[in-house]
C-alpha cells in the first residue's frame, strides 16, 4: 500500500490558496511522513465529492483500566482507505490554561509522530490536546509514553469531562479566582470520575475568572463557575479623565450601556453607585486602566448548561450567588458530591444535569441536594398559580 | 515502541502542572496584574503592580494542527519568548515576550509562515469549529473546509479591530455542537432536514431497542415488527432530526447528501458584559452543502457582518444591535426572508411570540 502514488485531490486542493492557513497544507505536511494522514485526505476528499462523511460509529477501544479518553473511528470503505481502517483520536488532558514550553510541545509531537497521525487539534472543543487518528494496537503504547512523560488522558464518554479554564490570574487582572489552581485541582481530585464513566451522562465543569467567560461556561458547563466580586469597583480618577479625553464618550459608550443604570458621568468625574452594579464588566472592559473589580472577590456558581442535544439548550443558571474566593473549591467538591448522587438516584440515561432539573424542578433539586431556595436564584418568581404544596404546609 | 524495557504502567496522574510551564515574569507577578492595554491588534501589554510588563503576540490557527507546524511555534517561542507560550480558548497561539523589541520581528516571522496575528478586541477572532468530515461520524457537513473558506474572505476583521464590538463566529457539524456555537454572534450549524433511514438487519444485530426507543426527544420511535422481526419505525411527522437516536444505534442513518445542509444562526453571547448572555436566534434555515469553499455559507455570513458593521453602534454585539433595532429590521437590512421555519414550535416556544404591541411600523 505504501507504493501507493498520493490520489489527486483537485477539491481540497483548492483550499490551499487564500490568506486563512490551511487545514489541508496540516494534513499534506503531516502525510509527507504519514501514510494515514495521506489516506485522510483521500478519504476527505470522497466526502467533498459525495457529499457525507466516512466515518462510521466508535466501538469500544481505549488503553487497559480506562473508560474514556479514546473516541473510537472506522471509516465505511476500508478496502479503500487501509490506512485509515482504524483512525481513533485521544484526549490528551491540557495542562490549566493551555500554557505550554516549546520543550513540552516537541515531547508531545513527538510521541505522537512515533504513534499515530502526526495530526492533532490544538485544542478540542473539550480544551483537551486532539491527538487525531490512530491503530488500536497503537493506543496503548502512546498512552505509556504520555504517561512517562507526565501526561494523561481526558474524559470522554458519560464520565467528569476535561475541566478546562481561562487564563485566569496568570495573566489577566479581571480574575476573581485562581481559575487555573481551581482547574488543575479539580482535575486531580476527579481522576477516577474521568478515566471510569460514573454517570447517566458527561459532566463538564468549567471556570471563569470573570462574568466575561471566556471559556463560555455559562453556555456548555453542567457546573459553571464564574469569578466575580462583592465590593466597590476599583477607581482610578486620573485615568478615567485619561480615556475622556482620549476621546472615550463616557456618557454615551459606558454610563448609557450600563445595565445597572449605576454610573453617572458629569463631564468631569464618574460616580458608581456600587449597590446596583451587575458585576456585568462593561465599564471595566471598556476602561481597563481606569476600573477594575474589588478586592473582595470570589465565584458565583451556576448550573445546567449544555448544547440542544437532548431536549434543547439551556444556559446554566445560578445556584450559589458568591462564594468567597478561599471557599470555592471546598464549596464546588461538596456540591458536586451532592449533585451527583441526586443524578445518580434521579437522572435518565443520556439526561444531562440541566435537563434533570427542568424535568424534576429546581425546587426539588434544591431539596435534595440540601440548598436553600435565594431570589437570586430566579429572573422572577413564578407567575403561574399552580403551587404544588408540600404535605407538611398544609393542616 | 523501540524502548528495550517495559516501563512502568503509570495512570491517573492527570495533566502536568501548569507552573511547569509559566513565563518566569507571569510566575512573579501571578495574579498582580494591573491592568492591560492593546499595542496593535493581535499584540497586548499586561502590565503587573510591580511595572513589569509581559506581551502577547496573537496570532491564528487552523486547529488543525501538524506537529511539523507544532515545532515551528515552538521554534518561534525559543526564538523570541523564551520557550513559552499558551493557546486560547478560541485556538489561536499566543506568543508570550518579555521583550517589546520581539515583537515586530516575531509577527513578520508568523506572517511569513502564514500565520495571520490579530483576533483581538473588536475583530473577528478565529472561528471555534468541530470536526466535520474529518473525523466525526455524526457530522452533517465538514467544519474545516467552510472555516477556511470563510475567514478568507473575513480574515481583513481579523487583523483589525474594525468592527463595533467582538464579533463571535463558531460553527458545528450537527446539532450535538461540541463547543458553544448556541450562544455565538454568527453560528454555522450543519443539519439534517429527513428522518433517519432505518437498516433493519442492522438494527436486530448492533442495538437495544428499548434504549433506542428512549432516545428519541420528541417519541417518534416505536417498536414494530417487519418481516416477522423486532424492529422500530419513525413516525416521520414527529422527528426533527436530532440524531440522537442514530448516536445510540448506527442503523438509524441520517447521513442524506441531497438534503443535509447548514443554518445560519445570530446574536448569541456568552459574556456577562451589558445585556445577558443569549443563545444564537435562526437567520438562514437551510444553505445547501456545496464543497469545497460553500459559497452559499461564505456570502450569507459576509453579508450578515457587513450590516452588523455599518448599522451597529459602537459596544454593540450583534444580538444587542438586532434587539434594538428589532427583528424586522434585521431582516430588512441583511435582505434575509423571513419564513415559517423562524417562529419555534418545540419546548417553550410561547416565550419568542411578540406578546406586547410594542410594534415598529413604518408607512
Amino acid at each position: 500500500m505504501s507504493e501507493n502514488r498520493p490520489k489527486p485531490t483537485p477539491l481540497l486542493d483548492q483550499l490551499e490558496s487564500g490568506p486563512w492557513p490551511s487545514f489541508v497544507t496540516e494534513i499534506k505536511r503531516a502525510a509527507e511522513k504519514s501514510p494515514a494522514a495521506e489516506d485522510l485526505l483521500g478519504l476527505l476528499e470522497r466526502s467533498y465529492e459525495d457529499k457525507k462523511g466516512h466515518w462510521k460509529h466508535g466501538g469500544i477501544v481505549g488503553v487497559r483500566g480506562y473508560g474514556s479518553g479514546v473516541i473510537g473511528r472506522y471509516n465505511d470503505i476500508p478496502e479503500e482507505f487501509s490506512n485509515v481502517a482504524h483512525f481513533h483520536t485521544l484526549r490528551v488532558n491540557n495542562p490549566s490554561g493551555w500554557f505550554y514550553t516549546s520543550d513540552a510541545l516537541r515531547t508531545l509531537a513527538d510521541i505522537w509522530e512515533r504513534h499515530g497521525s502526526g495530526l492533532t487539534n490544538m485544542h478540542g472543543s473539550t480544551g483537551d490536546i486532539i491527538f487525531l487518528g490512530t491503530r488500536t494496537d497503537e493506543l496503548e503504547a502512546t498512552f505509556q509514553e504520555l504517561t512517562a512523560a507526565g501526561f494523561d488522558l481526558g474524559g470522554s464518554g458519560s464520565a467528569m469531562r476535561t475541566p478546562s479554564c481561562c487564563v485566569g490570574q496568570a495573566r489577566c487582572e479581571w480574575a476573581c479566582f485562581d481559575t487555573m489552581k481551581f482547574c488543575n485541582d479539580l482535575t486531580q481530585a476527579y481522576q477516577d470520575e474521568m478515566h471510569r464513566p460514573p454517570f447517566p451522562y458527561k459532566f463538564k465543569v468549567k471556570a471563569s475568572g470573570c462574568p466575561n467567560d471566556c471559556v463560555a461556561a455559562i453556555a456548555r458547563a453542567d457546573l459553571s463557575v464564574i469569578g466575580i466580586w462583592k465590593d466597590d469597583i476599583r477607581q482610578d480618577d486620573r485615568a478615567v479623565a485619561e480615556y475622556a479625553s482620549g476621546g472615550l464618550d463616557i456618557a454615551r459608550d459606558v454610563c448609557a450601556r450600563c445595565p445597572g443604570q449605576c454610573m453617572d458621568w458629569d463631564g468631569a468625574k464618574l460616580t458608581i453607585d456600587n449597590r446596583d452594579c451587575k458585576r456585568c464588566m462593561h465599564c471595566i472592559n471598556a476602561m481597563p486602566k481606569a476600573l477594575r473589580p474589588g478586592v473582595e472577590r470570589g465565584a458565583a456558581i451556576l448550573i445546567g448548561a449544555k448544547a440542544p442535544i437532548v431536549q434543547g439548550a439551556l444556559l446554566s443558571s445560578v445556584l450559589v450567588p458568591f462564594v468567597p474566593e478561599a471557599e470555592i473549591e471546598e464549596t464546588v467538591r461538596e456540591l458536586l458530591a451532592r449533585i451527583w448522587e441526586f443524578w445518580d438516584e434521579y437522572g435518565k440515561n443520556r439526561e444531562r444535569v440541566g435537563e434533570m432539573i427542568q424535568r424534576v424542578g429546581m425546587a426539588a433539586f434544591l431539596d435534595g441536594i440540601g440548598l436553600e431556595p435565594r431570589p437570586e436564584m430566579v429572573a422572577f418568581p413564578r407567575d403561574n398559580p399552580y403551587v404544588f404544596f408540600q404535605k407538611e404546609d398544609v393542616k | 515502541m523501540t524502548s528495550t524495557q517495559a516501563p512502568k504502567r503509570i495512570t491517573d496522574i492527570g495533566p502536568p502542572h501548569y507552573e511547569k510551564f509559566l513565563h518566569p515574569l507571569i510566575k512573579r507577578n501571578y495574579g498582580q496584574w494591573r491592568y492591560h492595554e492593546t499595542l496593535a491588534p493581535g499584540v497586548l501589554c499586561h502590565v503587573a503592580e510591580s511595572g513589569e510588563r509581559i506581551y502577547t503576540v496573537r496570532a491564528g490557527s487552523p486547529r488543525l494542527l501538524s506537529v511539523s507546524t507544532i515545532r515551528l511555534f515552538a521554534d518561534l517561542a525559543d526564538k523570541y519568548s523564551g520557550g513559552f507560550l499558551r493557546f486560547t480558548s478560541r485556538n489561536n497561539i499566543e506568543f508570550l515576550l518579555d521583550q517589546p523589541a520581539n515583537i515586530e520581528p516575531l509577527k513578520r516571522e508568523l506572517r511569513e509562515a502564514g500565520f495571520p496575528v490579530g483576533g483581538t478586541n473588536n475583530s473577528i477572532s478565529n472561528v471555534v469549529h468541530t470536526q466535520g468530515w474529518i473525523h466525526c461520524h455524526s457530522a452533517a457537513t465538514d467544519a474545516s473546509g467552510i472555516v477556511k473558506a470563510l475567514m478568507d474572505e473575513l480574515h481583513p476583521h481579523f487583523t483589525r479591530e474594525d468592527l463595533p464590538a467582538k464579533l463571535r463566529v463558531a460553527l458545528a457539524c450537527c446539532v450535538n455542537m461540541c463547543g458553544a456555537v448556541h450562544c455565538s454572534d454568527i453560528a454555522i450549524l450543519g443539519i439534517h432536514r429527513k428522518p433517519p433511514q432505518i437498516r433493519h438487519d442492522a438494527l436486530r444485530k448492533g442495538c437495544e431497542i428499548p434504549t433506542l426507543i428512549a432516545s428519541c426527544p420528541t417519541g417518534a420511535i416505536r417498536p414494530a415488527v417487519v418481516d416477522g422481526k423486532r424492529t422500530v419505525d419513525v413516525v416521520e411527522e414527529q422527528c426533527m432530526y436530532c440524531s440522537n437516536c442514530y448516536t445510540v444505534c448506527a442503523a438509524m442513518q441520517m447521513n442524506d447528501p441531497e438534503n443535509d445542509g447548514l443554518s445560519i444562526w445570530v446574536g448569541g453571547k456568552v459574556s456577562n458584559a451589558r445585556s445577558e448572555p443569549k443563545f444564537s436566534k435562526l437567520a438562514i434555515p437551510f444553505l445547501p452543502n456545496n464543497p469545497p469553499r460553500w459559497p452559499e455559507v461564505v456570502d450569507a455570513v459576509v453579508n450578515i457582518v457587513n450590516v452588523y458593521a455599518k448599522h451597529a453602534r459602537r459596544f454593540e454585539r450583534l444580538g444587542e444591535w438586532a434587539e434594538r433595532v428589532g427583528w424586522p429590521r434585521f431582516f430588512e437590512l441583511t435582505g434575509i426572508p423571513f419564513t415559517r421555519y423562524h417562529i419555534d414550535d418545540f419546548r417553550y416556544a410561547g416565550l419568542s411570540y411578540a406578546r406586547s404591541t410594542h410594534l415598529r411600523l413604518r408607512s
